[in-house]
């Protein structure tokens, strides 16, 4: 005997409160860069420099356009352009396949350098780098993991949206897997320049 | 007592019959009846191992068990009874059971996730319960996991604090769930000044599982990291800070007392002017002060680590801030007295309850103080003096309000009254018995015995003794309440939809509340919460 | 329960700012190849909050949405400036 009751609203008021809990999620890696940083300024940014700066700013480039894709297939479904919407949404999920691609690769070299948390070429290193690299990587990974759930979230919801389960009138998966999109988005967004830029 | 025996509301109303009507239900009562089943079957089994605790440390000395044991027995106590119990206690099950009726809604905003909210809490309490029998053993951590200790222990730690992890989840989404529900489906003029207390307290509750709970996950999955890839974040010789490790465990944990204690207060906030016949006192200075305590909690974390080697400057700071959440909490306790103050109060068992809670409560609350002081903490920090603190706020806190709970809401949702004289006899024995165990416990803590500790000197005996038999008259109580109310359910009087007079919305369906809560038409709310002019108890 | 819908944002809004994000991005990479010192990771931290601002607003669409939303939004960041910056009173005087 549910009761059918709709509130777009409060499911976005509710996705809002959950994107709080992922950025407080974040904010703990956040601090033990912040009181590292303070810790080893210089031994940072030597190990900001081991960081390919190309990398950082293509996927940079990559999930700010993924993230403007995704935000224009809201206003196509709004505007009820069903096709475009689904091709928005489907460019966006490729944009998220670069990014980890780029990332793999990324990661690849650093590792075949000797560079990984508990190497002992990172340990010779000394703790300063140590200590940055290790957050490095636990911070990219969390990041690549919700990269991969919301690329999946976004293609759930737009096999819906083939199947005309999400709608012009009924879009509001639609707009709070966008809402996880732009997340992700924000988080690379400290992440780039705290990471690939310090000097 | 409009309605015949075989009246049974939500209990049998269901789309799907049987195991099934419950487990796939989205029904947030029996959710809530759910939650209730599991938190107290929780309870139980955590109450035996502080059972055998206290009988271990009854004489110096091996007692009952080696000291391997009593490690894992005091760390699983503490686990089981903060994820598994206290925190879930009265918001995922009074807070599903109540909340939504107390706004005059059908449902919480999110009925699904609420049942995947219970089905993390079950698979958290599944792993946290075979963290006990597999891998290295049981951990040993303490529930707190502090580095660097539990990042060396071969015992099954990672297993223990991702189940922590899966039931921090599990808090998140009912806070999730409470925050919306209550901004987006409060019935036609239910305003914001007419919120029942309860509802006011879930929802600052809410708001801190929302925006804490979260760093306990980072730093659980930190120390599972150290743990299986030698991450080094918490180790001083990687360039790591383990106190950066109790900071962040602290962000969450000092915040997660207001989860615990918060929804307790609002219990309290409704016992008390049902039995005083009067509205209570301070209204607006009580839901601000749930709010103000929810914020003030977030600032004085660091008040556990004076003795950590952090900066002295950090203790002033977190010393003074402590003191703040002082003001909150006494407006509370005094606005509770005010209510009674010249109100025909009725000595029911829920009432019972609630004086206990504000004892106990005040009692554990200048405790606080005196720990917050930084200057006494360092001679009181880490004795049983801390232990007899935390549980004169938790269990003589939120338990007495989570028993007062019980006994206020249970019939409206069994629709069957339990007998009182049992439970006043049962009060009775838990409110000595309680009091006996955890003063003694305090007292030996000034003297100097260090909590956590399996052996200890012989002049500590007496009150360790003296504690151990309030221990068991604490159990005595706990049976006999338990059954009590369990016969209650079963085979007590029927009663109808008003059985203490109160004034807020739960009170004007039938006991127990149909599948839908108020039949066809919506309910339209034209009074306060303890407005209690023409509310008349049913007869039962 | 009133159903707020939000009018379509029109393409060219968003374009707009995507156009500015990526401008900014150009500007974080060019300002951290100079050494400021200690002013370097401020900047960044700078342009790094305009671009969340951005984001924010626009592509989550927080203008059209109701004051609610806002002010969760506040309190959500004050609290995490408190974690964050109370942490510091332990650090910057160890």
């Amino acid at each position: 005997m549910s009761i059918e009751h709709r509130d777009d609203t409060g499911a976005r008021f509710g996705m809002w409160l959950f994107l709080y809990t992922e950025v407080i999620l974040f904010s703990g890696l956040f601090i033990i860069y912040a009181v590292s940083l303070t810790n080893y300024p210089a031994e940072f940014s030597q190990a900001s420099n081991k960081l390919n700066v190309y990398f950082g700013g293509a996927n940079t480039i990559v999930l700010l356009t993924s993230s403007l894709t995704i935000a224009l297939a809201i206003s196509a479904i709004q505007m009820g352009r069903k096709k475009q919407c689904l091709q928005l949404c489907w460019v966006t999920i490729a944009l998220a396949i670069v990014f980890l691609i780029n990332k793999y690769f990324e990661w690849s070299a650093e590792i075949s350098h000797g560079i990984y948390p508990g190497s002992e070429h990172l340990a010779e290193m000394g703790a300063g780098i140590t200590v940055f690299f290790n957050l490095y990587y636990f911070t990219a990974g969390l990041h690549g993991l919700h990269v991969l759930i919301g690329a999946t979230l976004i293609a759930v919801v737009a096999v819906m949206t083939a199947k005309d389960k999400v709608t012009s009138d009924r879009y509001t998966l639609l707009e709070n897997s966008a809402l996880y999109w732009h997340l992700v988005d924000l988080v690379w967004i400290f992440l780039f320049p705290l990471y690939y830029l310090i000097l | 007592m409009s309605q015949t025996s075989t009246y049974t509301g939500f209990w049998k109303e269901s789309p799907r019959s049987g195991i099934l009507g419950w487990l796939l239900s989205t029904d947030h009562k029996r959710i809530g009846i759910m939650y209730l089943g599991c938190i107290v079957t929780m309870f139980l089994v955590a109450v035996c191992l502080g059972l055998a605790i206290r009988l271990e440390l009854i004489a110096p000395g091996p007692t009952i068990m080696g000291p391997q044991t009593y490690n894992a027995t005091f760390t699983v106590h503490g686990i089981i009874m903060i994820f598994l119990f206290i925190i879930p206690s009265i918001p995922a099950a009074f807070g599903n059971l109540i909340m939504p009726i107390q706004i005059g809604a059908r449902d919480v905003s999110f009925p699904k996730l609420n049942l995947l909210s219970w089905y993390f809490y079950v698979i958290g309490a599944i792993l946290a319960l075979l963290a006990i029998f597999s891998g290295g053993g049981a951990p040993d951590t303490g529930w707190t996991f502090y580095v660097p200790f539990s990042t060396q222990t071969t015992t099954n730690v990672n297993l223990a604090a991702f189940a922590a992890f899966m039931l921090g989840f599990s808090s998140i989404l009912t806070g999730i769930n409470f925050v919306t529900t209550i901004h987006r489906l409060r019935a036609e003029g239910m305003g914001w000044g007419r919120l029942p207390l309860f509802v006011w307290t879930l929802y600052a509750t809410a708001w801190i599982q929302v925006l804490a709970t979260p760093m306990l996950g980072i730093t659980l999955v930190l120390v599972i990291l150290e743990r299986t890839f030698g991450a080094g974040l918490f180790d001083a010789a990687r360039g790591g800070d383990p106190i950066l490790f109790q900071h962040l465990f602290w962000i969450y944990s000092h915040p997660a007392v207001y989860i615990m204690i918060l929804p307790g207060m609002g219990v309290i906030s409704e016992v008390i002017p049902t039995f005083a016949r009067k509205p209570l006192f301070g209204y607006w200075a009580m839901a601000l002060s749930s709010l103000a305590i929810a914020f003030a909690g977030s600032l004085v974390w660091a008040h556990h680590m004076y003795a950590s080697g952090m900066s002295d400057f950090a203790v002033l700071v977190f010393s003074f801030l402590t003191f703040i959440v002082a003001i909150p909490s006494a407006i509370k306790i005094f606005n509770w007295i005010s209510t009674l103050y010249k109100g025909s109060i009725q000595l029911a068992p829920p009432m019972l309850h609630s004086l206990a809670f504000i004892f106990n409560f005040a009692i554990g609350g200048l405790g606080g103080l005196a720990l917050g002081a930084a200057a006494a903490d360092i001679h009181l920090h880490d004795t049983t003096f801390v232990v007899g603190h935390f549980h004169y706020t938790m269990f003589g806190g939120t338990g007495f309000a989570f028993f007062a709970a019980l006994h206020y809401w249970l019939p409206k949702f069994t629709g069957r009254m339990y007998q009182h004289k049992p439970a006043l006899v049962a009060w009775a024995l838990l409110f000595v018995g309680f009091n006996i165990t955890y003063m003694s416990m305090q007292a030996v803590g000034i003297q100097g015995m260090p909590r956590r500790y399996y052996d200890y000197l012989p002049e500590f005996t007496t009150l360790n003794q003296v504690a151990t038999f309030g221990s068991w008259i604490l159990a005595v109580g706990l049976v006999m309440m338990f059954v009590n109310l369990f016969l209650g359910c079963r085979a007590g009087d029927p009663v109808g939809k008003n059985p203490w007079g109160a004034a807020t919305l739960e009170w004007d369906i039938p006991s127990p509340p149909p599948m839908d809560n108020f039949g066809p038409k919506d309910p339209v709310v034209s009074k306060g919460p303890y407005d209690y002019k023409g509310v008349v108890a049913d007869e039962y | 329960m009133s159903e707020e819908k939000h009018a379509p944002v029109p393409y060219r809004t968003f374009i707009n700012i995507w156009l500015a994000l990526i401008g900014l991005t150009v500007v974080t990479v060019v300002v951290s190849r100079f050494d400021l010192g200690a002013l370097n990771i401020w900047v960044a931290l700078l342009v790094a909050s305009v671009k969340s601002s951005l984001v924010i607003f626009f592509f989550m669409h927080l203008r059209q949405e109701s004051k609610l939303f806002k002010i969760g939004l506040l309190v959500m960041l004050t609290i995490l400036a408190i974690f964050i910056g109370m942490t510091f009173f332990d650090v910057l005087y160890r």
